[in-house]
């Protein structure tokens, strides 16, 4: 309890063992400091996914300690790790995972249902976070009537209009071609130049090389977690399109 | 020091608004799900709605028609042989002090047809009576056609007939003549309805003196009717077998028309039990059914519920959303049912000119009915719901 804060999320020793003697994590240390923009790289299966649901507090390790903004994720009760997490992450996936159905700004809005704050400051504010995604002008349309990148775009929005420090994104661009992809990392890109905090889970080399730092997981275990690269993300992406 | 960590509170609106979010999104389902308790709500207010109706009709006549009528009837002597009322029975009666009017009839043993041609034991279930002329006030009837027998037209041959006596011998106008005891009566009057002494409607009515001297009759009063104020007619009822007959009371026997009345208004009150048992199978179907969807609803929204919990939702406020969508489901079905209960009644009500009546209680019964079902299905489907570890909803394919 007296061990002072030196990260956002701090996993010690985290191992992950699911039913059926799956090892998914085998005493992984990580830490993520603040501002960091991190990429989790590795083969299928070794435990990327994992990882980051221990890390966004989706789940609790079999054994070893996970830290979130100094709180012992141990000594919490669900109640507590759902405050944390809509206090302190926001989640992207693969999938978009958008109500059918249900606009832009509606669903975008719901990222703040769980909050406490009321209907009209949540729509005024995924008004504010769908123009931060470059969608200012799409609030009304529901997800049929959007692109896959323009989707995955809206639950950027939503994943970040509470103003998370920490962004977690599990192969956010798995589902979009490389120009939709590449908005969708330019979005990103542009909410770790304001400050957020990023995780993201990639398989493409491009993508992790635009990261400060990468960790690469191998069998449930961090095999290689070194900084690289001085360039920003933003010269990176303008390099790489270019 | 440490920050404190308390979810957020979701309003009653969000809670309606996610639950409703549920809904919107399969429409037919909802209305398949829902139309299970709509009928049995439906039903069961259709089925008290129609006999609270029945009843209110039944009071209504009762309240118009008074419960201060006594009849009082010959018995039967102690030798088990039909006893008589003295022909002194009509004074007597009305010498009682709270008896307001009263008045006499006597069973004349003859038939009355439309004409001579027709055998005489074709009654048509028609009886000729001797009525004194204090009847027609004292049941409170009207003369519908032509006028009632005055002390005049009490000793010739003219005959009143009763509503259903005209009808069933297919007469709608006074001045004709029908054969009784083998001579021509004029139809002087025909009366309207008596709903207290059907036997009256079912009747030909001719005076005293007439039936005496036209017809053979022996005098003897076969049913004297009283009216007294509301609160002696127990008092009246008491002393009416001692007044009519001083030596043999026990020989008169003495009832009150409205008692079958308020028998029948009672037994409209208590429902058509096979009815109501069909309503409440019909909801306990309805209630599975609801279950039914949400159990669905849960195995197809894991990933909703997954990606719920990573935006911060509380297991409790997981289970919330689908017990407000179960209530809603069933809420909704029950407010269809509750109108389409209500409609159905007023439709039946009206048509048979009753006054339309739906108690306040069966629509209370009826949301609290919805309510029960609506928790009760959602129950499990909302424990499954958030029980859910939201790495396992989102990892669903
Ligand atoms: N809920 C679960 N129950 C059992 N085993 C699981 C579960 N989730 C993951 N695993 C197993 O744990 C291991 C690591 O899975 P994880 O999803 O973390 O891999 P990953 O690195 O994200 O792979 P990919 O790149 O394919 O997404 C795998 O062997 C997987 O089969
Ligand atoms: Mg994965």
């Amino acid at each position: 309890m007296t061990r002072p804060m030196t990260g956002l999320v701090e996993l010690a020793a985290v191992t992950k063992t699911y039913p059926g003697d799956v090892h998914a994590l085998r005493g992984v240390d990580l830490t993520v400091a603040r501002g960091e923009l991190l990429a989790i790289v590795g083969p299928s299966g070794s435990g990327k996914s994992t990882m980051l649901h221990m890390i966004g507090t989706l789940d609790r390790p079999t054994t070893g300690a996970v830290r979130v903004a100094g709180h012992d994720i141990a000594a919490l009760s669900d109640r507590e790790l759902s405050a944390l997490r809509s206090r302190y992450m926001g989640f992207v996936f693969q999938q978009f995972h958008l109500a059918p159905g249900v606009s832009a700004l509606d669903n975008v809005a719901d990222g703040l249902l769980y909050t406490g704050t009321n209907r009209r400051v949540r729509r005024r504010r995924a008004a504010a976070a769908l123009d931060r995604v470059g969608l200012g002008h799409r609030l009304r349309h529901k997800p049929s009537q959007l692109s896959g990148g323009e989707q995955q775009r809206v639950a950027v929005a939503r994943a970040v209009v509470g103003d998370p420090p920490l962004l977690l994104a599990d192969e956010p661009t798995g589902n979009l071609d490389s120009m939709a992809g590449a908005d969708v990392l330019a979005v990103l890109a542009g909410l770790h130049e304001s400050g957020t905090t990023i995780a993201v889970i990639t398989h493409d080399a491009e993508i992790a090389g635009w990261c400060h730092r990468q960790v690469r997981l191998r069998d449930g275990l961090i095999v290689d977690g070194h900084d690289h690269d001085d360039r920003g993300p933003v010269e990176l992406l303008k390099g790489g399109r270019s | 020091m440490r920050e404190r960590l308390a979810p957020g509170r979701l309003s009653p609106g969000d809670v309606l608004r996610v639950g409703a979010a549920g809904l919107r999104a399969r429409p037919a389902r909802v209305i398949l799900s829902a139309l299970g308790i709509a009928i049995g709500i439906a039903t069961m207010i259709a089925v008290i709605g129609i006999s609270s109706s029945s009843r209110e009709q039944l009071l209504r006549q009762l309240d118009k028609l008074g419960t201060n009528l006594l009849t009082v009837t010959p018995g039967r002597t102690m030798f088990g042989d039909d006893a008589k009322l003295p022909t002194t029975a009509l004074a007597m009666v009305q010498r009682i002090r709270p008896v307001r009017t009263a008045a006499a009839t006597g069973s004349v043993e003859t038939s009355v047809r439309r004409t001579n041609h027709i055998p005489e034991t074709n009654t048509g279930g028609i009886s000729v009576q001797a009525a004194s002329s204090g009847l027609l006030a004292t049941l409170e009837g009207a003369v519908v056609k032509g006028t009632w027998l005055n002390d005049a037209t009490a000793r010739q041959p003219a005959v009143v007939l009763g509503a259903a006596a005209a009808e069933r011998l297919g007469l709608a106008r006074t001045g004709v003549q029908v054969w009784m005891g083998g001579r021509w009566f004029t139809v002087i009057g025909i009366l309207g309805p008596m709903p207290l002494a059907p036997e009256i409607e079912r009747s030909a009515l001719i005076g005293f003196p007439a039936a005496e001297e036209l017809l053979g009759f022996d005098g003897y009063p076969t049913t004297i009717y009283e009216r007294s104020s509301d609160e002696s007619v127990e008092s009246v009822r008491e002393v009416l077998p001692r007044t009519v007959n001083p030596s043999n009371p026990e020989e008169v026997s003495v009832s009150r028309p409205s008692d079958a009345l308020a028998a029948k208004a009672a037994a409209a009150g208590a429902f058509t039990n096979l009815l109501l048992g069909l309503g409440a199978v019909a909801l306990l179907v309805g209630g599975v059914g609801v279950a039914n969807t949400m159990v669905i609803s849960v195995l197809e929204r894991r990933k909703e519920i997954g990606l719920r919990r990573s935006l911060g939702a509380t297991r409790g406020q997981v289970r919330l959303q689908f017990l407000s969508e179960s209530l809603l489901l069933s809420g909704l079905g029950g407010v269809v049912g509750a109108v389409l209960g209500a409609l159905a009644t007023a439709g039946y009500a009206v048509s048979r000119d009753w006054p339309p009546v739906v108690p306040p209680w069966a629509i209370g019964g009826a949301v609290a009915a919805t309510l029960v079902i609506g928790t009760v299905a959602g129950i499990y489907p909302a424990m499954r719901a958030a029980r859910l570890s939201p790495t396992v909803a989102l990892a669903t394919t």
